[in-house]
């Protein structure tokens, strides 16, 4: 048997898995790791410039991909720093293997130069984690590490390897596992047949339903069942900030997203519903509102691979535990064999047309898309740059977001028709997560447009990262736009503090974007004219090899909206303009 | 309300603090924690007290078995189970107050097993409420030292928890 050092080990495991890049940072604890990539010179390696962006960039890679990612960082502050994007991956059920450097095994525990106790730290954000404690063990570590990832509910797994089980001259036998079989996690692989039948009953027996799809419907590939689902009963979707893109947003039937900036149908549609689906969603509060006035009259069906997310917020009918797609099919099949099986026609296609003559009055009073709800300005009205970048990319970009108004601009009015095409921090929100991500897209799909949504706060949180897009030649367009306010905290400042701007205000210290981007040889444009926004977006979007980063100046007084009236509002208390309220 | 969940789980380092992790993560309290390896010492059962109405102790357990390292769980509770606890504690026994710790230890069927000059050891064991109530018997008693091993249990009858 051919025989490895744990470094050696750690990247021809990787090969083996089929990883296409490493996204990460060397330091002293990881040395020996970097020495074997760099004569196995197998996987690619990126060299981020913060471990932070590390995280993300494997991160975006994984949910535009539906592949693990991959970070390698070092022991203490290399470890330290990947851990926002850990926890971004975890609240967001991304799959991501990190593998970090720890100091020698006779150093733990003695505050040895750069240890920091990665397995204790990282504990609660990650799905699991191994400290590595023979070299021997590395392969079939790093086998369940993937296999734990990308199973179940996914998650990011940490390994953590001290420096000595990596040495180049400890070489012991190398075999990759085929597979992995643990007595103590064996995640649901279908639901259960009798809650199935109850939920194709109450479905077909709804008057009032709603599905109600969330970011599990794309992780778990569930989307083409679930569309083909919905059209089957003629059903109205709404989807989740997560799940936008797990229906098409161009079909008649889609609501918009839903929750605390969700679409007024939408919401309105929830609360008064008779039957919910809700497919891979897990009742956030930013979706619910005041949970005890969460649709009324709503019976619920909650199918999730995770069973400690159903009945956690509200109490559910039919529980169905397992992965949405084997779910889905018996559910669609359940349907069928009750429609044939049942005298009367079902769903009652009556009630079901009332329900879409109220769902369309809806739309036809508030509707975001069927209608123009939000003011006119000297200024971009950054909803219309968002509605300018749908256009020039045919709705068909990768669009990575950032946090705040940007985000919330961009996940209304970019019209999602597919699945992984929606890239953004919905669980932490975490700002500077947009620029890595789209790094680590457009590594994976060089021919696809990726665009990164940001505001002028959240990009300066990882703007490093415009060096390694030099380095690697990635040419993603950055839509920045710049309302000189960290304007989701300032609109809650307007709305809740009588426009105290307490520290959201920088505008007079902002660099030349234009020149930043420039300085590390990528293109910047400055857009401040209405005229110019859509000639533009589009020459930057044909500049195919250039980074470009539009800086565009947008009205700073806008306000997003619908905004759920909290505290204690309901999911049909809605704000839908600065004064005007349901 | 009261449970006890039993916890089958891996014997491997971190375990443990995955377990205690989720409780404060999570707002949970222990009230006690008892674990040790099994006769299979790949294995370690872990019993724990808490308390909470249903749906607590659902979401509990739910979150319990998402721990990679747990095998099984389960809520003593919810059917006919033994439950085990014991008590060493450490009282001035001088005096009068010897003899009178004795008695008092014969009565709850406990045992001395240390005898020092001015002091016992006793060691008692059962389910926490006969422990309670041995403490506060012992009244006018000097107590200087007190620990307990933590509740442990198991279903009665043929129901088992193993792999
Ligand atoms: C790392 C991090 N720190 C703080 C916050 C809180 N926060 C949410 S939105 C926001 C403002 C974002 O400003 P900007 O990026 O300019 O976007 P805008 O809202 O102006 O579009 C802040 C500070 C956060 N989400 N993430
Ligand atoms: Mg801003």
């Amino acid at each position: 048997m051919e025989q490895l050092s744990g470094g050696d080990m750690i990247v021809r495991a990787l090969e083996d898995e089929g990883v296409e890049y490493i996204f990460g940072y060397p330091g002293g604890a990881a040395l020996h790791i970097y020495d074997s990539i760099f004569k196995a010179n197998s996987v690619p390696h990126i060299l981020v410039r913060h471990e932070q962006a590390a995280a993300h960039a494997a991160d975006g890679y994984a949910r535009a991909t539906g592949k693990p990612g991959v970070v390698l960082v070092t022991s203490g502050p290399g470890a330290t720093n990947a851990i926002t994007g850990i926890a971004t991956a975890y609240m967001d059920s991304i799959p991501m293997v990190v593998i970090s450097g720890q100091v020698q095994s006779h150093l733990i525990g003695e505050d040895a130069f750069q240890e920091t106790d990665m397995v204790g730290i990282s504990r609660p954000i990650v799905k699991h984690s191994f400290m590595v404690q023979r070299t021997e063990d590395i392969p079939s570590i790093i086998k369940k590490a993937f296999y734990i990832a990308t199973t179940g509910r996914p998650g990011p797994v940490v390994v953590d390897v001290p420096k000595d089980l990596t040495h180049p001259e400890h070489k012991f036998d190398y075999e990759y596992p085929e597979s992995v079989s643990m007595r103590s996690y064996q995640p649901s692989t279908k639901g259960h047949s009798g809650q199935v039948r109850k939920a194709a009953r109450l479905l077909l027996n709804a008057k009032r339903p709603v599905i109600y799809a969330g970011g599990g419907v794309i992780q778990g590939e569930g989307s083409e069942l679930l569309t083909q689902l919905a059209r089957k009963l003629n059903y109205p979707v709404t989807n989740t900030l997560m799940g936008l893109g797990a229906y098409p947003a161009t079909d008649r039937q889609f609501l918009g997203m839903l929750g605390m900036h969700g679409f007024y149908e939408a919401n309105m549609a929830m609360h008064h519903s008779d039957v919910i689906l809700a497919v891979g969603a897990r009742f956030d509060d930013r979706v619910t509102n005041t949970v005890s006035k969460f649709c009324p009259g709503a019976k619920i069906i909650h199918i999730d691979v995770d069973p400690a997310s159903i009945a956690k917020i509200v109490p559910v009918d039919v529980p169905i535990v397992g992965p949405v797609t084997t779910v889905l099919k018996d559910l669609d099949a359940q349907i069928d064999q009750q429609q044939a099986s049942s005298e009367r026609t079902m769903p009652d296609a009556e009630a079901i047309a009332d329900w879409w003559s109220q769902i369309d009055n809806w739309r036809a009073a508030h509707g975001l898309w069927h209608g123009r709800r939000y003011g006119e300005s000297d200024l971009i009205m950054p909803q219309d740059a968002i509605t300018a970048l749908y256009e020039a990319t045919n709705g068909e970009a990768y669009v990575t977001s950032d946090v705040g108004q940007h985000q919330m601009f961009a996940a209304q009015y970019y019209k999602f028709d597919y699945p992984r095409r929606w890239i953004n921090s919905g669980g932490l929100g975490t700002m500077g997560f947009g620029l890595p991500a789209a790094m680590g897209i457009k590594l994976a799909m060089p021919d696809a447009e990726v665009a990164c949504v940001t505001g002028e706060g959240s990009i300066q949180m990882n703007i490093q990262e415009l060096s390694t897009c030099a380095q690697y030649n990635v040419p993603v367009k950055i839509v920045n736009l710049r309302n000189n306010y960290l304007g989701m905290v300032k609109q809650w400042q307007d709305m809740q503090y009588d426009s105290r701007y307490s520290e959201s205000h920088y505008a007079s210290s902002l660099p030349d974007f234009v020149k930043l981007a420039e300085a590390y040889g990528h293109v910047g444009m400055e857009i401040k004219d209405k005229a110019d926004l859509e000639p533009a977006i589009y020459e930057a979007f044909a500049m195919k090899d250039k980074l470009v980063f539009l800086d565009i100046f947008v009205e700073p007084d806008e306000h997003v909206y619908p905004m759920h009236v909290a505290p204690s509002g309901a999911m049909k208390d809605m704000w839908l303009s600065k004064t005007e309220r349901t | 309300m009261r449970r006890i969940l039993s916890v089958l789980m891996e014997n491997e380092p971190g375990a443990l603090s995955r377990v205690v992790g989720l409780f404060s993560q999570r707002g949970y309290n222990i009230e006690s924690l008892n674990v040790a390896p099994t006769a299979d010492n790949t294995l370690s059962r872990l019993t724990l007290t808490t308390t909470g109405d249903d749906l607590k102790i659902e979401q509990i357990t739910k979150h319990l078995n998402k721990i990679i390292d747990v095998v099984k769980v389960v809520d003593l509770t919810e059917g006919a189970h033994v439950e085990r606890d014991t008590l060493l504690v450490k009282v001035r026994a001088e005096g009068a107050q010897r003899d009178e710790v004795k008695r008092t230890t014969d009565i709850f069927r406990g045992n001395i097993i240390d005898v020092g000059p001015a002091t016992y050891i006793v060691q008692l064991t059962g389910p926490i409420d006969k422990l309670d109530s041995f403490l506060s018997a012992l009244g006018e008693a000097e107590i200087l030292e007190v620990v307990r091993s933590g509740v442990a249990g198991m279903a009665r009858g043929e129901k088992v928890l193993t792999i």
